[in-house]
Parts: structure tokens; sequence; C-alpha cells
């Protein structure tokens, strides 16, 4: 069977994209985020997952308005990004796993997850950027599967559904036929916020208190709603809602083997963690 | 739970509900446009005929007129995909933040330094 062999999460930020394209990741502004990286990608060397679940948030990229899922399940067998609109690079393509998103689809249906599955998608920055992260030379060494988590229109899903989610997740994961290693990547977050008169919240003692719940009370953050959490962690900083989804795929005994945090990045506080499953 | 009269609850916040949504549709379709370069080219090139097309209401227009940001978002743009908006302009979201709090860019930065403690 299948095996989750752990979860990586990370902010997603652009500009991220923008420094890497310049080669900026050892300037002073920049070194304390980047630096996290390193143990990651040797730990990724070591464990040589095959396929990365990737739970993330679309921007404006495959899906506007017209047609919002709440919860999306790529089942492509490769994956583009594009213009977004303001000029980050574009990345090389990854493959896709058809039968791994199909076999996704049916356990998560059975279990009562409605989703949206899509046959074409683009994928963006939340996307792009966490792998190319792990894999700065773009030499994709994964299939990947897309879960995209409606984090921009409200009413958003609950944290405590996202944590199900990502249970239902690795349940899946568990009863797949194959003898794949499975990495998980939850992208976004942390604390921030781009709009309104409240542009540039950022909220270090509710991160790090998240960042510790994620081994100590994985279920903490389930206490919140959406409105409390986008209070506390800002109206982008609810993208922690797919760091939920990656933890609850990990066994409850899942342990820290790395983590980093950094304030700021462009407008974001930046969270890293690696955990073993 | 966001409903009935407590729908924005958190100060300084304008939540993208439903009724943002119904509000800045054709703005956010008008902005979700520029994923392209032809279309960012096309605004550029005649920005009212631009606006037309894509019907936005006289205060939508005028929000885009003046680049003003929260101006947009009260007229139902999302910020994600105002982005996309302020892009084309050069602007990154430092920018459009000390644009929606009042303050110089610097300064805007310096706040957020200010979080790490």
């Amino acid at each position: 069977m299948a095996q989750i062999v752990g979860a990586i999460t990370t902010s997603h930020v652009p500009a991220i994209g923008r420094a890497m394209a310049k080669g900026l990741e050892q300037d002073a502004y920049w070194k304390p985020f980047f630096d996290g990286f390193p143990p990651v990608r040797d730990w990724l060397a070591e464990v040589l997952p095959d396929v990365a679940i990737v739970i993330y948030n679309d921007h404006g990229l495959n899906f506007f308005l017209d047609k919002m899922p709440t919860f999306a399940v790529g089942a492509a067998s490769e994956y583009r990004n594009a213009d977004e609109g303001w000029g980050i690079p574009t990345v090389p393509a990854f493959r896709g796993d058809p039968a791994l998103s199909w076999h996704l689809i049916e356990s998560l249906i059975a279990d009562d997850f409605d989703l949206t599955t899509c046959q074409e998608m683009l994928v963006d920055h939340a996307f792009t950027l966490p792998l190319a992260l792990c894999w700065p030379d773009h030499r994709w060494p994964v299939r990947t599967v897309p879960v995209c988590i409606n984090t921009v229109q409200s009413p958003l899903p609950s944290a405590k559904r996202c944590y199900r989610l990502g249970q239902a997740i690795g349940r899946a994961v568990a009863s797949w036929h194959s003898d794949d290693k499975v990495l998980i990547v939850g992208t976004g977050g942390l604390s921030h916020q781009l709009d309104g008169t409240r542009a540039g919240f950022i909220n270090k003692p509710f991160d790090l208190e998240f960042m510790d719940s994620m081994t100590r009370d994985p279920t903490w953050a389930t206490q919140y709603s959406t409105a409390e959490l986008i209070e506390r962690a800002g109206t982008q900083g609810i993208e922690l809602l797919n760091w939920l989804v990656a933890r609850g795929a990990l066994p409850r005994s899942a342990r820290k083997l790395h983590s980093n945090y950094h304030i700021p990045i462009s407008n974001t506080a930046s969270g890293l963690m690696l955990l073993a499953a | 739970m966001i409903c009935g009269v407590n729908r924005q609850p958190v100060p300084g916040t304008t939540i993208f509900d439903g009724e943002q949504a119904q509000r800045g549709y054709a703005l956010n379709k008008m902005t979700f446009s520029f994923n392209d370069a032809v279309n960012r080219q096309a605004f550029l090139a005649d920005e009212d005929a631009y606006c037309a097309k894509f019907g936005l209401d006289p205060e939508q227009r005028e929000a885009v007129r003046k680049r003003d940001v929260l101006a947009l978002i009260a007229a139902g743009g999302n910020v994600y995909y105002l982005a996309k908006l302020a892009g084309i302009f050069g602007l990154d979201m430092q920018d459009i933040g000390a644009q929606q709090t009042g303050v110089t860019k610097a300064e805007f930065q310096a706040r957020l330094q200010d979080a790490a403690g």
C-alpha cells in the first residue's frame, strides 16, 4: 500500500518567485526565509517521495467567481502554470498522476466529500512556488495531484471540515494499491492581510501557537470559525486552512523535523514546517 | 458564523462574501481578464472602452480611474483580482498596503518589520 512519508507546509507569497528569478536567496532581506529550506531539501533527497499531493488555494488563475468550488481535485496528466498578470516567470510543467487522482476522488466522495474534478487545470503560484522551494532546479522528481481549497470567497469551508478532508486524504492514500511514497504539501499563510485599512496585519503570537499546535494539538485551530481565524490571522492568513488539510492527512503522532518562521516577506509572516508521518 | 447583522465582524476588513461577490462581479471579471497580456495591453490602449466592455458601474469606473484600492474593495473588488490591475501599473502589495492605510511605503514596510517584535 502507498505510504504518506510526511508533510511540508510553507508560505507561497508571489514575491518568493521574483526573488528566486533574480537570485536574491542570500540577499539580507530574503536570507532568513530561504535559509529555512536546505533541511527540507536534505530530507527530500533522503526520503525520495514518488508523488506529491499539493493542498493550495487558487488566486484567480484557474478559477474565476463564475464557478467557485469549495474543494477541487486535479485529474490531469500534466499541470501548467501561466502568466498571472504581474509577471512572475513560469516554470516547467508538472507531471500528474491520473490514477491516484481518480482513486482520491473515488475515496473522498465515498467519504462524503463532494468534490469538483478537473481534467484540465492551471496551477498558480500557490502550487508552483512551494515545489520550486523544494526543488530549485525545477526538475520535478515527483508526480503531482493538486487539491484546491476555496479560501477566496466566503463562505469558506470550516477549519474542522478542512482537517477532516485531510484525514480522508490520509485514508485514501492508505488504501491506494501501490508502493508509492506520498508527500503532502500544504501552502499559504501564515498571518497576513492585503486588503482594507487593516492591511499589513500580522499576528506573531497566533502564528507561533498555530505552528506549535501542529504537533502538540493538531485540531487546536478547529475550535475557531473562519471569521475568528480571519480576525486572528488576517483575510489571507486564512490560507492556514491548507495547512490543516495537510496536517489532517498525517497520523496524530506525526513529529516535527524542522520549522522556520520569519517576518516579513512582502506583507506576510512566513512559516515553514517539515513533519514526518 | 457570518450572518445577519454581523456579516462583517472584523474591523478594517471587508470579508469577500456572496454580497461582495455579486456587487463586484463585473469589476472582478475585468481584472481576471488581465491574466492575459493582450488584455492588459487593450486596457492600457483604451481604458474607457475596456471598462465599458465589462459593464463597470459608475462607482467601479471611478474607483479604477482613481486607482483607489479602498474604493475598489467597497465596489466589490477582490484583492486577488485587484492585484492583477495593480500589476499593470507596476504596483506591488506594499504599495497597495501603504495606499489603503494612508502611510508611505517606507512607513508601511517599517510596520511590517515591527510585527517581528
